[in-house]
């Protein structure tokens, strides 16, 4: 495994500048996730806007640059969807994440820059790096629909 | 002591992963096993294998006296004053969890304090938050200091309602050597019990039970070079004789009727069920192995290893230590700025580099340095300074991944 392929570019520019990062002063949704292997924890925050369209969407939290650049991509994946399109976002990018053996590429273009987190997939362990915001934005989706 | 011809001893560490020698710098979660343990475990499951105690069968008594005889092995390798009083368990954890439910939560009345410290390992803090839901004893701790160190400042005050102070000899995060006897000399003076978690401390130092002066000490084997699925507590007579059982069943019984039992004497009271009678043979190979190295040769050779370490780590920018105690083992915890310790971790794995990231069991610790994670180096006698040398190397290289 080449660490090069695991470490893109793209990965740590995201992990160094993360976007969408911070607690909002106020929103409508919240959850708070913990890797319970490495301590690490991830909080999304969600704002609903018209249509149930996520209008804004914010992380906070520490952790590996697989971590932070997962959470960052899925910011930027999900602002502006409707909850039923980020919840297939979501599932889709889980699967994939899962399954070692299926294809690593979204139909979906604005999920093609996940496609980087290929190599997450050779490294067990670091599955659930990649997949925390994922799991934490699954949570917050829930806290809106109850 | 000639270290190449241990490491032969070894044949896990003559390997490669990833297409690079192994460099196995995760001892503080177990040790590798030498030989003459894996052999032990071989010859018991191909020569000898039965069940122990009450067989009227040469293999059982075979097997019996192999199992009662790493009793006194064990009992030798902790100098402690009477076999009977070493008591096998599976590991440290639950020699604690025996101590907090078969002596605390007899002894203990709601109010009355159990005294541990910042730094203990989640195996010696959750046994005694369970004691708490159950039966209401307050929990005090010893602070850490920024150094990693206990702040012994204020013990006296500290140990006011104490009756029992429960703390780790060494601390798998910081590689701190506790200051037992000083801490123990003064919980006796206020009448508290003392137990010891030495799983950190039993495999790098020579370890004196009737020395230290404390009441139970426990440790695991498979940090020992011994197998996994057995481990040690040690406590003395007359307070092992006072407790209940900790689990009831077959052979801890002296008579059973319908309706009620009496219970065994020490140490089989505690030993409820068939045992881990491979593992725990193969722990007497294990301690017969470090004893005849000794462990005094271990503990002075990995002091010139840390000391090594600790050095060459400290030259690397934005590597920060934790843990700086005078008196240490070579479990060594660092952060690099700006690379999280999990893909230090990964990085290092894939040049052969095996060590360990998280929170290493110990999250209030984590809290009072306010960091969510280490990486930890932690060296065993097998371990060289070119093992070292890889560390550094590979560090580098992880450095120049993230381009800091």
């Amino acid at each position: 495994m080449n660490l090069d392929s695991l470490y893109q570019e793209v990965i740590l520019d995201h992990a160094k500048h993360p976007h969408n990062y911070g607690e909002p002063e106020s929103y409508d949704a919240h959850a708070h996730r913990l890797n319970t292997t490495c301590g690490d924890s991830v909080d999304v925050y969600l704002t609903i806007g018209e249509d149930n369209r996520i209008a804004e969407v914010m992380f906070s939290g520490r952790g590996c640059a697989i971590s932070q650049a997962s959470a960052s991509m899925m910011t930027d994946i999900v602002q502006g969807r409707t909850l039923e399109e980020a919840h297939t976002a979501l599932r889709d990018f889980q699967s994939k994440m899962m399954d070692r053996e299926a294809e690593f590429a979204f139909d979906d273009e604005a999920m093609e820059e996940l496609e980087t987190l290929q190599g997450v997939r050779q490294f067990p362990n670091r599955i659930r790096c990649a997949t925390l915001a994922w799991h934490t934005l699954e949570d917050a989706l829930s806290e809106v629909e109850e | 002591m000639d270290l190449k011809a241990l490491r032969k001893d070894f044949p896990t560490l003559e390997q490669s992963v990833n297409g690079v020698p192994l460099v196995y710098l995760d001892n503080a979660a177990t040790s590798q096993k030498p030989l003459h343990v894996i052999e032990t475990l071989d010859e018991y499951y191909r020569d000898y294998n039965a069940n122990i105690h009450r067989g009227i069968h040469t293999l059982s008594e075979k097997a019996t006296a192999a199992y009662e005889d790493a009793r006194v092995k064990v009992a030798k390798f902790i100098n402690a004053p009477e076999t009977a009083e070493v008591i096998f368990t599976r590991n440290t954890t639950e020699a604690i969890n025996l101590v907090a439910q078969a002596w605390a939560r007899k002894f203990l009345k709601p109010g009355d304090v159990v005294l541990y410290t910042e730094m203990e390992h989640h195996s010696n803090l959750v046994p005694w938050h369970m004691l708490a839901q159950q039966i209401g004893v307050e929990l005090r701790y010893i602070p850490v200091t920024e150094a990693g160190t206990l702040d012994l400042s204020n013990l006296d005050e500290m140990l006011d309602g104490v009756k029992l102070v429960s703390f780790m000899h060494v601390s798998n995060v910081l590689g701190t050597v506790n200051p037992v006897k000083q801490i123990t000399q003064a919980a006796h003076n206020v009448g508290a019990i003392v137990m010891i978690d030495g799983a950190q401390s039993a495999p790098n130092m020579p370890v004196d039970v009737q020395d230290l002066g404390v009441d139970f000490f426990a440790f695991s084997s498979h940090k020992v070079c011994g197998p996994t699925g057995i481990g040690v507590l040690w406590g003395k007579r007359e307070i092992l004789e006072a407790m209940d059982p900790y689990m009831g069943g077959g052979d801890m019984i002296y008579e059973v009727f319908m309706d009620r039992s009496t219970y065994a004497e020490i140490p089989a009271k505690f030993e409820a069920g068939t045992p881990s009678i491979a593992q725990g043979i193969g722990l007497g190979a294990a301690v017969d192995y470090l004893s005849e190295i000794g462990m005094d040769k271990i503990s002075a050779y990995e002091k010139e290893l840390t000391d090594y370490g600790m050095e060459q780590l400290r030259q690397i920018d934005g590597l920060r230590i934790y843990g700086e105690a005078d008196d240490r083992v070579g479990a060594i915890s660092f952060t690099v700025e700006h690379v999280h310790p999990h893909d230090l971790s990964t990085i290092l794995d894939q040049q052969g580099v095996a060590i360990r990231a998280g929170h290493h069991c110990a999250q209030p610790l984590m809290r009072r340095y306010d960091i969510a994670a280490t990486a930890r180096a932690s060296l065993y006698f097998y371990n060289t300074r070119e093992d070292i040398d890889a560390l550094v190397t590979a560090l580098r290289k992880a450095k120049e991944i993230f381009g800091v």
